[in-house]
């Protein structure tokens, strides 16, 4: 097998050293009724013939090239770089292992601080960690701090963040049975102000926003932080990190804890990961935050080094009382959102979500234009609510027949949005592609 | 010089006006800031690093040469199996037709995905033993906790409250109790026995109606066999509790044994590890869990199924622990997987654990006479050394390793499993030759001969890489964890460099 370098002679010349007849006999511990007798799985392929059959398959999918997709939902297609790609396939990035020996690690190391820093400095927070699985599971590692921090028992979420988080939330707290409340959301997407205020009473520990929510909308947050604080709450926001060029940022809002999904950060979609949980807290919370932190210190010499630190959280330490139980985390897709966010710059931040802002307004106010189908008013970023008289169904099907994907049906995860769907558009539409979409709307 | 020196951050180089990519100029409409209102707009501008496109790729191109890695040297790591990612994996991952797919994208239009997710479970499930499989959880520790969630639905939904223990080995992966933990399990350690095997007395001991589960890793951390594993499982489920498979050493059973022939209700697998998934430097991986049907209902959601030669996403499991993340899992992690187990094939894959236990036995036996064995006996696919007595020279296990990588090759797994003192956990896998290994013996012997003729190049070591030993203490006592702190430390003053850099003079920090 042209992965595994041992030769014939090489097995039988090591058999020989270590003083044994046959390679059976090293299996002694093994009880023979367990033994294997024969794996029903397919025989070896070439590489020829496997790369024949994954393309193969691959064109069983519609992707972003196949299709003109107005799709988000919380996985975007954004534009990536042509250098992206090309540093993150350095064998030294992607085929290293965990840097816990730092002399050898230098490059990992100090890619996971500029990360740290490019995240904190996005955020407006104080302190971030090396990464999470995705925005979901950031989430549930945040709900879970704040519980644990103001010793209360329940979090308080709004109904606009997304599903899926709101899901691998509930999952996470029922095991540690915690409980979660949820307050609703107004015909245009905005949060309830009435009913959070309502539901946010003593027991509660945490509140948890997403802006832009789930609905595309941008929360208008002012004297949530204040609220949330004199109750002695922490407030939890979940952002998408591409909008923070143009949209106020979770420091900017008095978060203690700001997580979300760094996909849109050069990470392609993928049918659904690896993505990246981003997780950035507040200063007083350095010493309870769950996952890796790399700091800067000198070494013996006096140069500058970076090592893993504040280790003592974590569970290969700590074993049963580690703040969170994360080992493996998303280190390539950390320094994928790294190099996205050094290659774009200062200025590309900000033009990037001025480019979101701009495809998806025209493309609302057009939409809004047309016969059947009405708009809102609240600020959006890059995705908002379109209504419609005819069923989203038969909408989809005649745009297929155009190669366009109109977006989500949003009565799959919001029974009462019957004849609502999501549309997003990103910086990857160009105006014809936004004209195309429109005219295709008001012939469906 | 070959490796760049130079440790400047991208921040420490940014220029103002420097660009590092060229966004479209135009706009639909004529002012889209405007469009929203002063309060919801960021207040000062983020201040990220401003470079061109090549200074960006020499930064981050310098900085990758820093590094060891599997394609650049031998990583000896015990649990880890640091073996070869091979490069077809890569290719198929950087398809478009696969990587440009929306999670969401209606089923019709994602077969071939679909397709990749349903062919993996059935290799995973046959190649395991179990009867069911998600491959939703992210990684080892999440295939855990999604392992132990179900444990808690299982008993809970047999009215079973009482069980509140989790039994780990004392030879365990941090990331067992830490599960367990967060679950709100109490933790029961159960000992080792003299051949480094579960205590079967104190298992018996610590097994009651109060128990939920036993975690289980086999072949243990110190690379050996349980081979008491059948009566193992009878016991734990004649208590009524449940057996976990902590997957991470399966790299020595493939072809071999089954986890799900042993006994075990759940198993969570690491592609990441056994399936030759790259390490990305800390991820991401993947952490399939397999279940025995009784625990079948108990499954996240969505999971894969095929209805009329279709492939679709089940959502619909009522007894679901629910969602572990968002969407479907680490689908570019499966996807390279999948042409993994294609790549070997059934004769590929029962060479795998064949060479890697191999492999294993041919060091200890060329190693043993120079540093103890943990358990002399036959070992899997890794086994353990004990560093003890080097102590009287004031050298640990840690100090090794660190002497190993300037003789090229990264550090065995040191002071782990916490059962041996002084512990240097070995595995080398079936992607490394011969010569490699004769090598790497070579360079262990001449470390155990510098032990006595040389103790203090040890101690100090590394001296051939981009650092020394760096100051852990200082960096936990002032966290310098961003760009932002760092400047904060420096205009506070150079007095605190100034103070460490003559403390430097004298403690070898470990």
């Amino acid at each position: 097998m042209h992965y595994h370098p041992l030769t014939e002679e090489d097995r039988e010349e090591m058999l020989r050293a270590i003083g044994v007849r046959s390679f059976e006999d090293l299996l002694q511990s093994i009880p023979a009724q367990l033994r294997v007798k024969k794996l029903s799985l397919p025989e070896a392929t070439s590489e020829l013939e496997l790369r024949r059959e994954l393309e193969s398959l691959g064109r069983e999918n519609q992707n972003t090239k196949t299709l003109l997709s107005f799709l988000g939902a919380g996985s975007y297609e954004h534009f990536i770089p042509a250098a992206l790609p090309q540093l993150l396939s350095r064998n030294e990035f992607y085929t290293a292992y965990t840097p816990y020996q730092p002399e050898a690690s230098q490059g990992s190391l100090q890619t996971i601080f500029e990360y740290q820093s490019l995240i904190t400095e996005l955020t407006g927070m104080d302190v971030s960690n090396a990464s999470h699985y995705d925005g979901a599971t950031s989430l549930a590692e945040a709900g879970i701090l704040a519980l644990r921090h103001t010793g209360r028992r329940k979090l308080l979420i709004a109904r606009s963040v997304h599903p899926h988080f709101r899901g691998v939330l509930q999952a996470y707290l029922e095991a540690a049975d915690f409980t979660l409340e949820e307050f609703g959301f107004e015909k245009d997407g905005r949060f309830r102000k009435g009913e959070f205020e309502k539901l946010f009473t003593e027991d509660v520990g945490g509140v948890i926003f997403q802006t832009p929510n789930f609905l595309g909308v941008v929360e208008d947050l002012e004297g949530v932080a204040e609220k949330v604080h004199q109750a002695g709450a922490l407030l939890i926001l979940c952002t998408n990190p591409l909008s923070l060029g143009v949209l106020r940022a979770p420091g900017e809002w008095g978060a203690d804890l700001a997580v979300g999904e760094g996909q849109v950060l050069g990470i392609p979609m993928n049918f659904g990961g690896p993505y990246l949980g981003f997780f950035a807290a507040s200063r007083e919370l350095v010493r309870k935050i769950p996952g890796r932190l790399a700091g800067m210190t000198i070494d013996q010499e006096g140069r500058r080094a970076f090592v893993l630190t504040l280790q003592a959280r974590e569970q290969h330490i700590r074993r049963e009382r580690a703040s969170s139980n994360i080992c493996t985390n998303q280190a390539l897709c950390a320094l994928a959102g790294c190099i996205y966010l050094t290659l774009l710059g200062k200025e590309g931040i900000r033009e990037a979500g001025e480019l979101n802002l701009d495809r998806a307004n025209y493309l609302r106010k057009e939409i809004g234009s047309i016969k059947g189908f009405k708009i809102d008013s609240a600020p959006v970023f890059n995705e908002f609510v379109v209504r419609s008289e005819k069923p989203f169904s038969q909408i989809a099907s005649r745009l297929a027949g155009e190669g366009i994907l109109p977006g989500l049906d949003l009565s799959h995860f919001y029974p009462e949005l019957k004849g609502a769907f999501l549309v997003c558009a990103t910086e990857t539409k160009t105006k014809v592609d936004l004209d195309r979409f429109v005219k295709a709307l008001s012939r469906a | 010089m070959l490796i760049d020196s130079d440790s400047k951050l991208s921040f420490e180089k940014s220029r103002p006006g420097r660009k590092g990519t060229r966004l479209p100029k135009d706009r639909c409409l004529k002012d889209p800031l405007k469009l929203l209102p002063d309060s919801l707009r960021r207040r000062t501008p983020a201040p990220l690093p401003e470079l061109t496109e090549p200074e960006a790729v020499r930064h981050f191109v310098n900085l990758s040469k820093k590094n060891f890695s599997i394609d650049t040297h031998f990583y000896p790591l015990g649990s880890c199996s640091m073996k070869y990612n091979p490069k077809v994996n890569e290719w198929a991952a950087g398809l478009e037709s696969f990587s440009l797919v929306h999670p969401l994208q209606p089923e019709e239009g994602a077969q071939g995905w679909l397709r990749i997710f349903y062919e993996l479970e059935n290799y995973l499930k046959e190649i395991t033993g179990m009867d069911r499989f998600t491959l939703q959880p992210a990684a080892g520790a999440q295939g855990e906790l999604c392992g132990m969630m179900m444990v808690r639905a299982f008993h809970a939904s047999r009215g079973e409250v009482k069980r509140k223990k989790v039994l780990v080995p004392d030879s365990s992966h941090g990331t067992n109790p830490a599960t367990a933990a967060l679950l709100g399990y109490e933790v029961v350690q159960i000992q080792s026995n003299k051949r480094g095997r579960v205590d079967l007395e104190d298992l018996q001991k610590c097994l009651d109606d109060k128990t939920a589960c036993l975690m289980l890793t086999n072949p243990n951390t110190l690379g050996l066999f349980e081979n008491d594993i059948l009566k193992i499982t009878e016991m734990v489920h004649k208590a009524g509790a449940l057996l976990y498979y902590d997957g991470a050493n399966f790299n020595a059973l493939l072809g071999i044994a089954r986890p799900g022939d042993m006994g075990f209700d759940i198993v969570h697998l690491n592609l990441h590890k056994t399936f030759s998934t790259p390490h990305g430097g800390g991820g991401p991986g993947s952490g399939p869990v397999g279940v025995k049907k009784k625990l079948e209902a108990f499954l996240p959601v969505p999971l894969v199924e095929k209805k009329g030669g279709k492939f679709f996403l089940k959502e619909d499991q009522p007894q679901t622990i629910g969602r572990l993340k968002s969407f479907q899992g680490q689908a570019g992690m499966i996807l390279r997987a999948f042409v993994y187990i294609r790549t070997l094939g059934l004769s590929g894959l029962n060479q795998v654990s064949e060479d890697a236990v191999l492999n294993a036995n041919y060091l200890k036996e060329k190693l043993k006479k120079a540093f103890p064995v943990a358990v002399d006996e036959p070992c899997m696919h890794e086994f353990v050394l004990s560093a003890q007595f080097a102590e009287a020279k004031g050298i640990h296990a840690l100090d090794i390793g660190k002497r190993l990588l300037d003789y090229g090759f990264h550090a065995p797994t040191v002071h782990f499993p916490l059962v041996v003192p002084d512990a240097l956990m070995i595995e080398p896998t079936e992607t490394e030759s011969k010569e490699t290994l004769d090598r790497f013996c070579e360079a262990m012997l001449q470390i155990r001969r510098e032990i006595d003729s040389n103790p203090e190049v040890i101690k100090r070591a590394p001296h051939s890489l981009p650092i020394r030993r760096p100051d852990e203490v200082l960096a936990a006592r002032r966290p310098i964890l961003t760009y932002r702190d760092w400047l904060r430390e420096n205009s506070d003053s150079d007095r605190h460099y100034e103070a460490a850099l003559q403390s430097k003079a004298e403690a070898i920090p470990h």
